[in-house]
């Protein structure tokens, strides 16, 4: 189909009523690319501080029906997940993303908590997983795919449990995109922007949760991490 | 799907006696534009975002060769493939083989826009592959053969009852005196029957809301996760998308997602926004293991350059529908092709041609909603309003128009004959609408006056008291 190809580009040049670009312009073209200029970003959270944007992360994630708990170490994860799990009548049984992010959580310190570690498959009721960053301006969750990170964790089962370190909310999608440039492998097949559980308005515009995707989302926020490990990102 | 836009008069017709069409829209009239209201006001920075949008597209499109072959680049250094498609059937022919290239026998999709335009769900049914929609909207109108009548709210035209109607007649295997009077049961009922064709297919479709030249990536926007099963589930992603969805960079991106959803369903921002780069990497443990896109031309090249290309920027939000008065008033049916509304009266006719869709065009109040709920401030009524002249330069309009148009010209072009015209008029009206004040009936107006009174002039034309009003100041 490399006729299709160049009949469009050729079309598009005879349509724009100039030839190929000249070196001069692709340059300049190739430099506003890489360059990654930010355009206007919302001041809503990008002029509060990080304890103002955790609590706006917080307030709009709540705003879209994502339930959040907030606890202050590691060693609270664990009981908080059993306490959700038992507060909405769900077994205490889950498939977690297989991702060192989670491994410094003491896991076993609920040895009723049955967890499998993996994909998310058709009979997998609840899942948990990390979050690469939490974009405050929207109350929305950024993950990405990996091999400690399948994307079937995020749309197959009931329940999603997303487990947010507060030193990764940051202010907008933009931040977000420079915390997912600082990984060093290239881009990962899938960032997913999640903000809320799934819904649709599709029957008489009434908005039902849990369409195809998780009808709950739970979001466990760990405060302890607020000021040592907060990462400054590029450029701010 | 074949263009009935040729029919728009008598589409329309059927649209306003549907009473149950009229109660869906009804629905519409109001949600759609309260919850964009609310919206925008939440977010000071609104205005200036759509000035900005703006401006991205035109440079997008102003060097669109060079961020084209950019994007395809970055793709193909991802592992996908990109195939480039002049027209629908070179559209269709890619998809059809690369299903066939995996033994494909069943096809999960997204909604796509792009993916209706070329007909796709019907060629590949010709073709012994079983395609599935599985957004909820999309899903209902498949299983009733009816085209989408809505870009965002697919079937937007049903009341619950008749989806209920919809689900019995298909799913014959459930319990037929089964409760389904509620959107919740309706909407469980779809997610347990559409569960295992996710699961099954093969091949999982998707459109694009934007690809991203920096990085070969493509971007999904959605509620309900589908788009999401549909892409990570199957062992082959394609994308169907169209030239002018190509955006610079992921910050640009950023700036067109803070405009999108808050033009479409009101809220702040969609509960999936997905970035697609390439097929699954080493290691991944899902997501499918080839990922192609296809690249469609279909005309738009034509518009680019000329009085048209504005509408390049489209978002396809459909903020112009949920504004306009007359898709409120008839139904999307009415318009008769895949686009319909303000967006569709300008971009239909560039797509099948104006012969077709000549309706469309004309089919507006020139009230201006569109235009200022726009989020990419397309000038929708200067477009349409150029499409009508270019009908009345091709001689497409009937006769009577174009006399009545060339007489009202010849007036127009005299000042002092016109004003003298229309003084002798407005006496003579005032004075035969007398005492009533209106006209139940006017000869040549007969269909204005069938459903309501005009008013009749007071007997001064507005140039006369303007001049009167005039001379009074300056004395």
């Amino acid at each position: 189909m490399s006729s299709a190809r160049d009949a469009i580009l050729g079309g598009i040049r005879r349509a724009l009523k100039r030839g190929p670009l000249s070196a001069e312009t692709a340059s300049a073209l190739a430099e506003r690319v890489a360059v990654h200029r930010r355009n206007l970003v919302p001041a809503r959270a990008a002029a509060l501080d990080h304890t103002g944007q955790v609590d706006l992360f917080v307030a709009m994630a709540e705003e879209v029906q994502t339930t959040v708990a907030r606890v202050a170490s590691d060693a609270d994860v664990p009981g908080e997940v059993a306490r959700y799990l038992a507060a909405e009548n769900l077994p205490a049984e889950l498939v977690m993303a297989p991702d060192p992010a989670l491994a410094a959580i003491p896991w076993d310190s609920r040895p009723l908590l049955q967890i499998r570690r993996g994909r998310a498959g058709a009979g997998d009721a609840v899942s948990l997983a990390p979050c690469l960053a939490a974009i405050a301006e929207t109350g929305t969750l950024m993950l990405v795919s990996g091999p400690g990170t399948p994307t079937t964790l995020n749309f197959l089962p009931d329940t999603e449990i997303i487990v947010v370190r507060a030193g990764q909310v940051v202010a907008s999608y933009e931040d977000g995109w420079d915390v997912v440039r600082a990984v060093p492998e290239a881009l990962p097949r899938t960032i997913n922007f999640i903000t809320g559980p799934s819904r649709t308005g599709d029957i008489e515009q009434r908005i039902q949760l849990g369409a195809h995707g998780p009808r709950r989302l739970h979001v466990v926020l760990i405060e302890e991490s607020a000021e040592n490990e907060k990462h400054a990102p590029p450029g701010s | 799907m074949q263009p009935t836009s040729h029919a728009f008069p008598a589409n329309a017709r059927i649209g306003l006696a549907d009473e149950t069409l009229q109660r869906a829209l009804g629905l519409a009239r109001t949600g759609f534009p309260l919850r964009r209201q609310q919206a925008i006001e939440r977010l000071p920075e609104f205005e200036a975002l759509r000035e900005q949008g703006r401006t991205i597209k035109d440079h997008t499109l102003a060097h669109l060769d060079f961020y084209l072959e950019l994007y395809e680049n970055h793709a193909i250094a991802a592992g996908g493939k990109v195939h480039w498609a002049r027209t629908a059937e070179e559209a269709r022919a890619a998809v059809l083989e690369i299903c066939r290239s995996v033994g494909a026998k069943t096809v999960t999709k997204g909604k796509s826009m792009v993916a209706e335009e070329i007909a796709l769900n019907d060629h590949l049914e010709a073709n012994g592959i079983t395609p599935v929609e599985t957004d909820l909207g999309e899903y209902i109108i498949q299983l009733r053969h009816e085209p989408p009548s809505h870009i965002i709210a697919p079937a937007i035209h049903l009341m619950k009852e008749q989806v209920a109607d919809t689900f019995r007649t298909a799913h014959t295997h459930l319990d037929a005196h089964r409760v389904l009077d509620e959107p919740r049961t309706l909407c469980d009922e779809a997610r347990t029957v559409l569960r295992p064709q996710f699961l099954a297919a093969d091949v999982g479709i998707t459109g694009a809301n934007f690809l991203v030249a920096e990085t070969g990536s493509s971007i999904i926007v959605t509620n309900e996760g589908n788009g999401d099963l549909t892409q990570t589930l199957p062992r082959v992603h394609i994308v169907v998308t169209s030239i002018e969805k190509v955006v610079p960079t992921l910050e640009d991106a950023a700036t067109f997602l803070r405009l999108l959803a808050r033009s479409a369903t009101g809220q702040e921002f969609s509960s999936y926004t997905t970035v697609s780069t390439g097929p699954r990497r080493a290691g991944d443990l899902d997501g499918p293991e080839q990922y192609h896109v296809v690249l469609l031309d279909n005309g738009r090249i034509t518009l680019l350059g000329g009085e048209f290309q504005d509408m390049l920027r489209c978002l396809r939000c459909a903020a112009c529908l949920n504004h306009c008065p007359v898709y409120a008033t008839v139904g999307g049916h009415a318009y008769g092709w895949v686009y319909p509304g303000p967006m569709g009266a300008v971009l239909t006719p560039a797509l099948v041609g104006i012969g077709e869709a000549g309706h469309l065009p004309n089919a507006s109040t020139f009230c201006g909603r569109c235009e200022s709920v726009c989020p990419v401030k397309i000038p929708l009524p200067k477009m349409m309003r150029h499409w009508r002249e270019r009908q009345f330069v091709e001689r497409l309009a009937p006769p009577v128009f174009r006399s009545g148009l060339r007489l009202w010209a010849m007036l127009a072009r005299r000042p002092a004959f016109y004003h003298a015209i229309v003084a002798i008029k407005a006496r003579m009206l005032g004075w035969i609408g007398g005492r009533r004040g209106h006209f139940r009936t006017m000869p040549l107006a007969s269909g204005w006056t069938r459903m309501r009174d005009m008013p009749a002039p007071e007997g001064r034309s507005f140039h006369s008291l303007w001049a009167e009003r005039q001379r009074r100041a300056t004395r």
